[in-house]
């Protein structure tokens, strides 16, 4: 039973259902929901590196996130760029910045760059909503074009774009696993424990924590610029700090530091808040507090949570073997003394 | 000389934290730093692993100034150090925390990282080979696979030891590794040290436990206010009369 729900076959069931769903349902409002919280992943898994892995709370999330789903509608529209080719230069702009913009947030630590973030943000959504020759200011960008064809797939219809968004989330996982269970991994992690320790085993902190950054603000990137072809219009308010939480908050529902947080998070969530659609904004009276109580009781989430209590349970057992063992063997000590006598 | 320090000298705004200290370390022997709290011991080892610059002076490891390195380049060089607190990951085994302190002897990156290389491979396996070879040289063996946040204070002051040796160190600098472990515990740790030195290690600590010092170190320098007092053998310190009044307290016999 336990071999049943081993990891590797947890995956394939999700990923099964994951691809079948839209047959399942044949309701095409919930496969908009179900792509839309795919997109999101996508950028949760990007904070999740920088904020859960390497200990560095970005805030300016929203901020690059906007950056992508930008540099896509604009190079698309205005320069009439090829889909893919917009697509890609995108994430390169999406990454460029993020380099910079990295190069000096990274000179400060914990709450100052959790602050210093918060402030880059803010301004690069004052930007988006003030340059109005470029950007459109706060009407926006509309005809946005949905993604190009791929050879002879097309991506018309809401399912075909479901599973093209479903790809990238895939790839993304994938790419995040690999990380993680890397000595690129295993460095970020040893940041995030202590960045005096990691430096003195001769890890370059400055280095990787750019190279984290970089990554985290690619996905963000990419997560906009699927945002961007498969809503078709955008406004400045993709980028405003209120974003930025929405994903903080599906990572830390789900579990910071986790691989499998950001999927758990935001499911939970853009599903519970589309049952509590009826409430308005007054949902946020329910959010609130069940937020509250879960940072203070699971501080990694949900996932964490569990990962936690099955640890300790494996730790419990392997205790209990030991102490047999010990007690097996002080029997036959004492069997052996007593024959020696 | 294998490694000194020239004038060494540390300022934090007015206050001198170090003052113009010479101080040579030989190789393969047990040196020692002892001195009052607030006598700038912890400072010296800051500055000599590149955590803090120096006001002035120098620090020369092998003919080679690494004054101003920091301080990866200079572990890189083969110079460890360890702190009085280590901050592990307390939700990973001991192994996995000691793995990652072979990561500055691979080359493996990002890209590796993605597509899963050969290198990656090779340069995991050569890391958790490292690991269990350091833990099993500090006796950590049987705890190797016990979660991090599960051991006793005197296990993690050798989880310390075993992530410096990860980095095949040839100098090794210990801040007070045997603070808050009881008598037992720090004679183990004693045989620890001589342990490394007998594999070829050279070792430098700072400690207040004054019977392990004197039985252990072949040479002491003693810190008082920033200043150097007084350096030697234990016995030459023992019957220094500058240590006996900073330190000692009058007394000849700690």
């Amino acid at each position: 039973m336990a071999a049943f729900f081993k990891q590797r076959n947890v995956i394939a069931a999700l990923i099964i259902f994951a691809i079948i769903f839209p047959f399942i349902t044949n309701n095409t409002y919930f496969v908009h929901v179900m792509t839309l919280s795919f997109i999101w992943m996508i950028g949760v898994y990007g904070l999740n590196l920088l904020a859960g892995y390497t200990g560095y709370l970005s805030l300016a999330h929203a901020g690059f996130f906007a950056i992508g789903a930008y540099a896509l509608s604009l190079l698309t529209t205005k320069a009439q760029l090829n889909y893919w080719v917009a697509f890609i230069l995108a994430l390169i702009i999406t990454s460029v910045l993020g380099l910079v913009i990295g190069l000096i947030s990274l000179r400060t630590k914990e709450h100052f760059f959790a602050i210093y973030t918060l402030c880059v943000g803010y301004i690069i959504y004052l930007v988006i909503d003030k340059w109005d020759s470029l950007t459109g200011g706060i009407r926006g960008l509309i005809g946005i074009p949905g993604p190009g064809n791929i050879g002879p797939i097309e991506f018309t219809t809401p399912v075909s774009n479901y599973y093209l968004v479903l790809f990238f989330l895939l790839l993304t996982v994938l790419v995040m696993y690999r990380i993680v269970h890397s000595l690129t991994g295993r460095t970020f992690i040893a940041i995030r424990n202590s960045e005096d320790l990691a430096q003195t085993i001769g890890i370059s902190t400055m280095k990787n924590k750019l190279l984290v950054f970089v990554i985290s603000t690619f996905f963000a990137g990419l997560s906009g610029a699927l945002y961007a072809s498969f809503i078709r219009f955008i406004g400045p308010d993709i980028g405003y700090i209120s974003i930025t939480f929405d994903l903080l908050t599906y990572l830390l529902v789900g579990g910071i530091g986790t691989l499998s947080g950001p999927i758990v998070g935001t499911v939970l969530i853009v599903w519970v808040s589309q049952q509590l659609q009826f409430l308005q904004d007054y949902r946020m009276l329910i959010f609130g507090p069940v937020l509250t109580l879960l940072v203070i009781f699971y501080p990694r989430g949900i996932v964490g949570g569990i990962a936690e209590s099955l640890m300790k349970r494996k730790q419990k057992k392997q205790a209990r073997e030991e102490q047999l063992v010990m007690a097996k063997k002080s029997v036959a000590a004492t069997a052996a003394s007593n024959e020696n006598r | 000389m294998f490694l000194e320090t020239k004038n060494l000298t540390k300022k934090f705004g007015g206050l001198v934290a170090v003052n113009d200290v010479d101080f040579s370390i030989e190789k393969g022997k047990i040196n020692a730093i002892i001195g009052p709290n607030g006598a700038g011991k912890s400072t010296f080892f800051n500055l000599i692993s590149g955590f803090h610059p120096p006001s002035s002076g120098q620090v020369i490891f092998k003919g080679k100034d690494i004054t101003r390195l920091p301080s990866n380049k200079i572990a890189e060089l083969g110079v460890a150090r360890t702190f009085q607190t280590t901050n592990l990951f307390d939700q990973a085994t001991v192994l996995d925390n000691v793995i990652v302190g072979h990561r500055l002897r691979t080359k493996s990156n990002l890209v590796d990282a993605i597509f899963r290389t050969k290198r990656l491979k090779a340069e995991e396996k050569q890391c958790r080979e490292k690991a269990i070879e350091v833990l099993e040289f500090v006796g950590l063996t049987s705890a190797a696979y016990k979660l991090a946040g599960s051991m006793s204070q005197e296990e993690k002051k050798r989880v310390a030891f075993a992530l410096a040796l990860a980095t095949d160190p040839e100098i090794v600098f210990l801040d007070e590794p045997a603070a808050g472990v009881n008598p037992d515990e720090t004679e183990g740790l004693a045989a620890l040290m001589e342990k490394m030195v007998s594999a070829g290690i050279t070792v430098c600590l700072i400690e207040h436990k004054m019977q392990m010092i004197m039985k252990l170190a072949d040479k002491i320098m003693v810190l008082n206010y920033g200043e150097k007092i007084a350096e030697g053998t234990p016995k030459e310190i023992r019957n220094n009369e500058m240590v006996i009044k900073a330190y000692l307290g009058g007394s000849a016999i700690a």
